[in-house]
């Protein structure tokens, strides 16, 4: 630490002075704009969230959801690799058997706890059967009790993956025993 | 003895040893799959290929014996290129299955395939498709598209159990195992094949999907379904709770004893363990009959029960030991039963139907600690002419025993008629049960003290040849249950026999100072194969 930067007073000040710096630059830019019509001035804007949203990048994780085969159900065979590789133990899945013998596992309950998720990814990463994924786009799940935090198998096989900008293309799915109080 | 050479190192094993054995006691692994210490040579896989001497092509070390200078080879890049080529046959028609495949974790394909796998495949046809998911009996279920053919399955039926259910037909990549016409793979030692299939080919229908091997940890143990005592080891699964039901014990797979079991265990055995986790397991001390029982806790039952044992005389006191308790906890019992003087005191309960025996491992008598009853002297004591377990049951009819002790027997279900024993039960003033599970005894009991099971404690058994075995404890004992040693350690302490042992091999010790058949035997001494008692 240089020997001004140990003085905190000078240095709050610095810091206040690009605050203002910038304040003051985009007050400019707004005046030329608006009052002085200028076409080239452009001052920054704070987004109106959530009317207004920015692209999400496609590389971004949210929401899990579970792929479907044509006929509905989950392409999940239940080989529990997602549940063992995820750092936050919070996949549960209960494997039962398929009607189908070439398919021969199916899960007969798949809970995602997204109170406890990380967001790693590392269980898209792990899926041998591409049937787990992040790409919904949905970031905003909240819940006022733990047990609104569990996404079961029918809630996540009912979510579609973002559309074009990462625009969610599905609700935000609601537990049916997710409750208000506090 | 012959000496021999491999890799460079000089080894001296015994006459007709094959060259897998003569490599393994160097510590060199030479992959296999049909090859099996416990079954004849097939050489059907033809993994375990080694370079012998000078002669330019590999030969297969199951079925090559050792001879005097031999010089084997086991890590040349012929060896190795060898592997690769034969793993790379073996995958030709398996398919991509691991992933649901109930193998995966403790598979040898996979395990081998990381070793010596050809990772750029090479095989453009279609694969040759199988039947899937097809039950061969009651408790294996087969994958022929899995199957490598490796023919140990066969062997087994047709080798140890004699039984002969399963072949392998049709020819070529269409090879496939199968049963003959008409039969099932229903023999008492059908599991096994699990065990002994290298891959995924014949899994446990009673395992299926249950629980990922990956999550389960493993205890060695005893198989307490009969006086055979075999090794076994116990897998269970605390890691991950919502697997399986719930259920903590997942699976018993058998351990290697020379002596006592080989490879191999019974099916009855290895399915025995569902009471474990069942929801007739007794969780907490209770006092009053029926209806009217209320839990308590230990702290308040021990002295209630050891006022019962002071308040009645001797002759009128009766204790049912038994035979399925370790040891451990019938020295304890028989510690008590001279402090208090009882006569009164047996352990055998003959069951309503005579249980089945054969040669191989299955013994008629399904408790696995008859012989230390007997050792410990819990036996009907000469000259006293109570009659045994059946005698005291009458003496309790006519009154005459007003206090019985029951340990786990469910005495209705015994071969003594029904009404005999319901009598007795309804006569008694004071019946105390102490088990594992709930039964008909416990439900008549005025106070019920819940014992751990055997997985949850450690403890040892003494099996019909004399053997002691040590079983060691894989979960914790289920609710407020307690080991049986301790239990009766307890009751001890209150009843003025000194301090109450804090571990199991502290009762063993006390055991071995006092009962001349277990002098000299400690646990360090019993180690995993156990010891034969003297005499
Ligand atoms: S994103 Fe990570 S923490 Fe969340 S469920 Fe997947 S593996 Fe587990
Ligand atoms: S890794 Fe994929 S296929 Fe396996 S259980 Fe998870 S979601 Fe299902
Ligand atoms: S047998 Fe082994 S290699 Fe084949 S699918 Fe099962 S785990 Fe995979
Ligand atoms: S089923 Fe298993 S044990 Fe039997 S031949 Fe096939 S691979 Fe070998």
């Amino acid at each position: 630490m240089k020997l001004r930067q140990r003085f905190y007073l000078v240095e709050v000040l610095v810091g206040l002075g690009v605050t203002a710096a910038h304040f003051f630059a985009n007050l400019g830019r707004h005046t030329a704009r608006h009052v002085f019509r200028s076409k080239t001035a452009r001052g920054a804007v704070t987004f109106q969230y959530p009317e207004e949203r920015r692209p999400y990048s496609p590389r971004l994780r949210s929401l899990h959801r579970l792929v479907r085969r044509e006929d509905g159900s989950p392409r999940c065979v239940a080989c529990m690799m997602c549940e063992t590789v995820c750092p936050a133990h919070c996949i549960y899945i209960v494997a039962a058997e398929h009607p189908n013998p070439e398919i021969e596992k199916v899960p007969e309950r798949f809970d995602i706890d997204l109170g406890k998720c990380v967001f790693c990814g590392y269980c898209v990463e792990a899926c041998p059967e591409d049937a787990i994924r992040m790409d919904t786009g949905i970031l905003e799940f909240s819940s006022y009790s733990r047990q609104g935090m569990i996404y079961t198998k029918e809630m996540l096989l009912a979510l579609e993956p973002a559309g074009p900008a990462g625009t969610p293309r599905s609700l935000i799915p609601i537990p049916a025993d997710r409750t208000l109080e506090r | 003895m012959v000496r021999l050479t491999i890799d460079g190192k000089e080894v001296e094993v015994p006459e007709g040893t094959n060259v897998i054995e003569a490599a393994r006691r160097l510590g060199i692994e030479v992959p296999y799959y049909c090859y099996h210490p416990g079954l004849s040579i097939a050489g059907q896989c033809r993994l375990c290929m080694v370079e012998l001497g000078n002669n330019p092509r590999p030969q297969i070390a199951c079925n090559t014996q050792v001879t005097e200078g031999m010089v084997v080879r086991t890590d040349t890049s012929k060896v190795l290129e060898t592997r690769q080529s034969i793993m790379e046959f073996h995958l030709i028609n398996h398919p991509l299955d691991c992933p649901v495949c109930d193998q995966a974790g403790e598979c040898w394909l996979q395990i081998y395939y990381m070793k010596h796998g050809l990772y750029e495949p090479r095989m453009v046809d279609e694969k040759v498709h199988k039947p899937k998911a097809v039950p061969l009996g009651p408790h294996v279920i087969l994958d022929a598209e899995r199957c490598i053919l490796c023919s140990r399955c066969v062997r087994f039926c047709d080798e140890i159990t004699g039984t002969g259910e399963l072949g392998i037909f049709q020819r070529g990549d269409h090879s496939e195992i199968g049963l003959f016409p008409g039969k099932e793979l229903a023999n008492p030692y059908s599991a096994n094949v699990i065990d002994i299939c290298p891959v995924g080919a014949l899994t446990d229908r009673d395992f299926r999907f249950a629980v990922r091997v990956w999550y389960l940890d493993t205890a060695r143990s005893i198989c307490p379904g009969c006086s055979r005592g075999c090794n076994i080891e116990v897998h269970y699964n605390l890691r991950r709770p919502h697997h399986n039901q719930g259920r903590r014990v997942a699976r018993l797979k058998p351990r290697y004893h020379a002596e006592v079991n080989r490879w191999w265990i019974c099916d009855a055995g290895r399915y025995g363990y569902k009471f474990v986790d069942d929801p007739s397991r007794l969780v907490s001390p209770s006092r009053g009959r029926g209806d009217a029982a209320v839990e308590i806790g230990w702290d308040e039952i021990i002295p209630v029960i050891a006022g019962q044992l002071r308040r009645y005389r001797p002759e009128e006191m009766g204790v049912l030991a038994s035979p399925k308790m370790a040891n451990e906890d019938l020295f304890l019992l028989k510690r008590l039963v001279d402090h208090l003087g009882l006569a009164h005191v047996d352990f055998s309960v003959p069951p309503r139907h005579p249980g089945d025996e054969d040669n191989l491992l299955i013994r008629a008598d399904k408790n696995p600690n008859t012989c230390g009853a007997e050792l410990v002297g819990l036996g009907p004591r000469e000259g006293v002419g109570h009659g045994g377990a059946r005698g005291i049951l009458r003496a309790a009819r006519e009154g005459r025993i007003k206090c019985l002790w029951v340990f786990h027997h469910d005495l209705l279900a015994s071969a003594w008629p029904e009404e005999e024993i319901r009598e007795a039960l309804r006569t008694l003033e004071c019946l105390i049960f102490q088990g594992s599970n709930a039964n008909r005894v416990s439900a008549a009991a005025h106070y019920v003290l819940p014992s751990a099971t055997w997985v949850e404690r450690e403890g040892t058994f003494t099996n019909f040849e004399g053997r002691v075995q040590r079983f060691w404890r894989a979960v914790e004992p289920l609710g407020a249950s307690l080991a049986d040693w301790e239990i009766l350690g307890r009751i001890g302490a209150a009843l003025g026999l000194g301090p109450q042992p804090v571990r199991a091999e502290e009762c063993f010790k006390a055991l071995a100072a006092a009962v001349p058949a277990f002098a000299g035997l400690s646990y360090g001494e019993l180690r995993d194969t156990g010891k034969v008692v003297s005499a």
